[in-house]
């Protein structure tokens, strides 16, 4: 087998004895790359092979630690932070109560760590191409025999010198362990992408089948198959066939209360503006404004809106017939809407219609304002220490 | 007639003096052998069993655990002291494969592979009952934390939260300790293969093992840090399981004594479930050299041991009840012992305290039917113990007008039997497809095995 690469040159012990012997042995003629294969561990061969111990309870040690910090943050984070809870009158960081998990956590994560620092960094597996594996040496050495390579790598390596070697120190069975045929495969053959293709398609058709088709079967569907009333089928029960049952005469339910001047069309009389234009209120006026009222009457309530030429404009909120709204009117119109302004009732609040309205003021003022504002303005600058203008 | 014994010496793990080809010849026969007709036997009515869990627990699924016979105030009763008596039994598992192997118990080799496996397979079972408890099983997924729609996290704080850590920890600590030990064997089973499927799959979960020094000492050193891991942990896993009851304000269950009275007996209950299956197994398997009379007899005595702990345990809720001065407490001793459920009360007593103290006598401890008897004694003892603590303590709780008589449907029993047959299938399956003792474990500790210094020669 000339073209073959040699891997190594192997030979068989028969006692534990004789290949602590040989291993010494080894090692005293200067070996750098060999390595020694038993079926169980075989006592003092550590100290012979490397006195250095293994480091791998320092990846315990660190992740343990780690993990240890990260979950009681994260149960502090999400008990006290996230969704602060009293459960049981404790505090929202009882640290006994946190041990348990933090312990179980802790030992669940230096376990798998540790393993997998092993398997992946110290042993460098899976590895199931490697030279030795299926050798008459490696089926020895698994079972029965105690086993010595001396591989090719080493720098005093020399085919005839090694088996020589190894044969003086009582070895038997020798054997060369050639390198074996890389075998490469390559992306775009086609019964890979026909694989791909199948996988692909079967997970599609498995997720669309139990996500869009199986959860609507019989027992899954047991959400939609409930024993109730709904609100617009014929009630067998009731003497007034309705499902949806009406309150008690002369009673409101809670938040139900209606307002009170739906479709009247002029309520100047009944309200004042409960709210004072505070900064608070003015900035949620600011933001309910420009949420709700702007896309029509536009950002400064002059009729300059985004919807301009698609829409049937709002009118602009600076006319004088608008400045001489009272604040119910305006309220008024909010809430039941007028011509084409829809009502708002269900979608801006009470506190955040007197607010708008207020902002609304603003704006009207900002347009119109009086001589004595601009004296204000300029004492507050002065105050504030901007003077330049 | 005193005889003079010297203790300073070690008796052989391994009876004989086989060669380590015969030991792997002898361990891995079950595997390559076409299974014989008793094991079909044996298996076909373990999956009976099996096929009993199924139906009964489909049903639970689609009418709702209504079919059980929990009610209040007993709201926890079968599957709860199933879920206590399966975690018990995996105990020992642990115990022998982390805690003996601290402790240099080279005793502990020949059956710590079975022990692990028991283990594994006591958990799954245990792991199944608080699941189908809830009665909508797919909502077991919130007692992950993970962020989700809700916005709502687990609590941390109940013992219950503790409870679903502690036992997937220990499951998924079990299962990697189980399967470091089982990567050697899988070279070993890879290389005595000529099958080419059965090759390629033990190709596949040996990672290429090669057996090379240069690892065994990474692998001594990473056994001995899981161990020094699992021990602390499987000593946790059960105080928080007791911690499920203490932590309640129940009278009969707040009390401090219970972790380690839960811990004593986990471990009772555990080696006496070794035990019921190794006889069998040693038998079934002609393994009788490797799982000598000696290791039943050790296991015996720890069964003694942890037995009478649980008896001074018993002894001990007894004094408390008196001692607490609470008339709640007096009441529930009095109504465990002399109430509704003192027939319950009786058995455990009879078979966890009186029946292990037989083993004080060295014949019956060596005896393999006096110890069968006395093991299954031991097992049905510690299934009553957890139905004492929890039918007992509930049935009659602060208001005498919910006192209530707790009656298993044929449901309970149903799933009890059928949590037998998942077992015992997941034994018979794993004593046909893995090595029953640890190949690796077991050559090291015969005779001649490591060097003495001397040029020995063992296979000669």
């Amino acid at each position: 087998m000339p073209d073959k690469k040699l891997f190594g040159i192997t030979a068989l012990f028969d006692s534990p004895d004789s290949i602590l012997n040989a291993a010494k042995k080894i090692k005293e003629a200067g070996y750098k790359n060999y390595d020694i294969n038993t079926p169980y561990p075989i006592h003092g061969m550590d100290d012979i092979i490397s006195a250095k111990p293994s480091k791998l309870s320092y990846i315990t040690l660190f992740i343990g630690f780690s993990v240890a910090a990260f979950i009681l943050s994260f149960m502090w984070w999400t008990l006290a932070i996230n969704y602060p809870l009293v459960i049981g009158g404790k505090p929202y960081f009882p640290l006994p109560a946190f041990v348990p998990i933090t312990f179980e956590f802790t030992v669940l994560l230096g376990v798998l760590s540790t393993v997998f620092g092993m398997i992946a960094i110290a042993f460098n597996l899976p590895y199931n191409s490697h030279p030795l594996l299926d050798t008459e040496y490696m089926r020895n050495v698994t079972s029965d025999k105690y086993g010595a390579i001396i591989e090719a790598e080493d720098p005093q390596f020399d085919e005839k010198k090694v088996k020589d070697y190894l044969m003086s120190l009582g070895g038997n069975s020798i054997e060369s362990i050639y390198q074996p045929e890389e075998i490469k495969f390559k992306v775009f053959e086609p019964k890979f992408l026909i694989f791909l293709t199948i996988v692909a398609v079967l997970s599609a058709a498995t997720t669309y089948i139990s996500i869009d088709k199986l959860m609507y079967i019989t027992p899954f569907d047991f959400m939609l198959n409930q024993k109730k009333g709904s609100a617009q089928a014929e009630s067998s029960f009731f003497t007034d066939k309705y499902e949806m049952r009406q309150p008690p005469v002369g009673t409101v339910a809670r938040g139900f209360l209606l307002y009170e001047f739906i479709r009247v069309a002029d309520t100047n009389q009944f309200y004042g503006n409960p709210l004072l234009p505070t900064k608070k209120v003015l900035v949620l006026g600011q933001s309910k404004f420009l949420t709700f009222c702007s896309p029509c009457h536009g950002d400064y309530a002059d009729d300059n809106s985004r919807l301009m030429a698609q829409f049937p404009p709002g009118p602009t909120l600076h006319s004088a017939r608008v400045i001489s709204f009272t604040d119910g009117k305006i309220y008024n119109i909010i809430t039941n809407g007028q011509n084409v302004m829809p009502s708002y009732d269900s979608q801006i609040t009470r506190e955040e219609r007197w607010s708008i309205i207020n902002y609304i003021r603003v704006l009207q003022r900002a347009q119109n304002p009086k001589p004595s504002d601009f004296t204000t303005i300029k004492e507050f600058k002065k105050e504030s220490g901007n003077v330049q203008n | 007639m005193i005889v003079a014994k010297d203790y300073s010496i070690e008796l052989d793990v391994i009876e004989g003096n086989p060669t380590l080809k015969a030991l792997d010849d002898v361990i891995i026969k079950p595997i390559d052998e076409r299974p014989s007709k008793k094991f079909n036997i044996v298996l076909s009515i373990t999956v009976t069993l099996l096929l009993i869990l199924a139906v009964c627990v489909g049903f639970t699924f689609y009418f709702g655990i209504g079919l059980w016979g929990n009610n209040q105030p007993v709201a926890w009763a079968f599957d709860i002291t199933n879920f206590v008596f399966w975690v018990g039994i995996g105990h020992a598992g642990t115990l022998i494969s982390a805690i003996l192997y601290l402790l240099r118990q080279q005793w502990r080799n020949g059956i710590a592979r079975f022990a692990e496996a028991m283990t594994i397979f006591a958990v799954i079972c245990a792991g199944m009952f608080p699941i189908i408890h809830m009665g909508r099983p797919w909502l077991a997924g919130y007692l992950i934390p993970y962020p989700n729609s809700h916005l709502i996290w687990p609590n941390f704080i109940s013992p219950l939260v503790w409870d679903v850590f502690a036992v997937s920890t220990y499951l998924t600590v079990s299962l990697v300790f189980w399967y470091v030990g089982l990567i050697p064997d899988f070279a070993t089973l890879r290389d005595r293969s000529t099958n080419k499927i059965k090759k390629t799959i033990y190709s596949i979960f040996s990672l290429g093992w090669r057996s090379s020094n240069r690892h065994w000492k990474h692998y001594e050193k990473v056994y001995m840090i899981l161990a020094g891991l699992a021990t602390p942990l499987v000593l946790s896993v059960h105080t928080v399981v007791s911690w499920d009851f203490a932590a309640a304000v129940i009278p009969g269950w707040h009390s401090t004594i219970f972790p380690p009275y839960f811990v004593a007996g986990a471990i009772f209950s555990g080696f006496a479930m070794v035990s019921t299956v190794l006889i069998f197994v040693r038998t079934v398997f002609n393994m009788e050299h490797i799982i000598t009379i000696d290791h039943i007899e050790k296991m015996n005595k720890i069964i003694l041991l942890t037995g009478s702990m649980v008896g001074y345990a018993y002894v001990i809720e007894w004094f408390m009840s008196w001692y607490s001065g609470t008339p709640f407490e007096l009441f529930t001793a009095m109504n465990r012992a002399f109430g509704p459920y003192a027939w319950a009360y009786w058995i455990m007593v009879s078979c966890n305290v009186f029946s292990p103290q037989l083993f004080w006598f060295k014949k019956i401890r060596r005896s393999i039917p006096i110890t069968l008897l006395i093991v299954i004694l031991v097992n049905v003892g510690m299934w009553f113990e957890r139905f004492v603590i929890i039918v007992s303590s509930l049935n009659r709780d602060f208001l005498p007008s919910s006192w209530h008589y707790y009656k298993p449907t044929i449901f309970d029993f149903g799933i009890l039997l059928g949590s037998f047959g998942l077992f015992f299938t997941l034994i018979l399956l794993f004593a046909k497809t893995l090595p029953v003792v640890s190949l690796a474990e077991i050559k090291s500790v015969v005779k001649g095995a490591q060097p003495d210094h001397r040029g020995g020669n063992h296979n000669a």
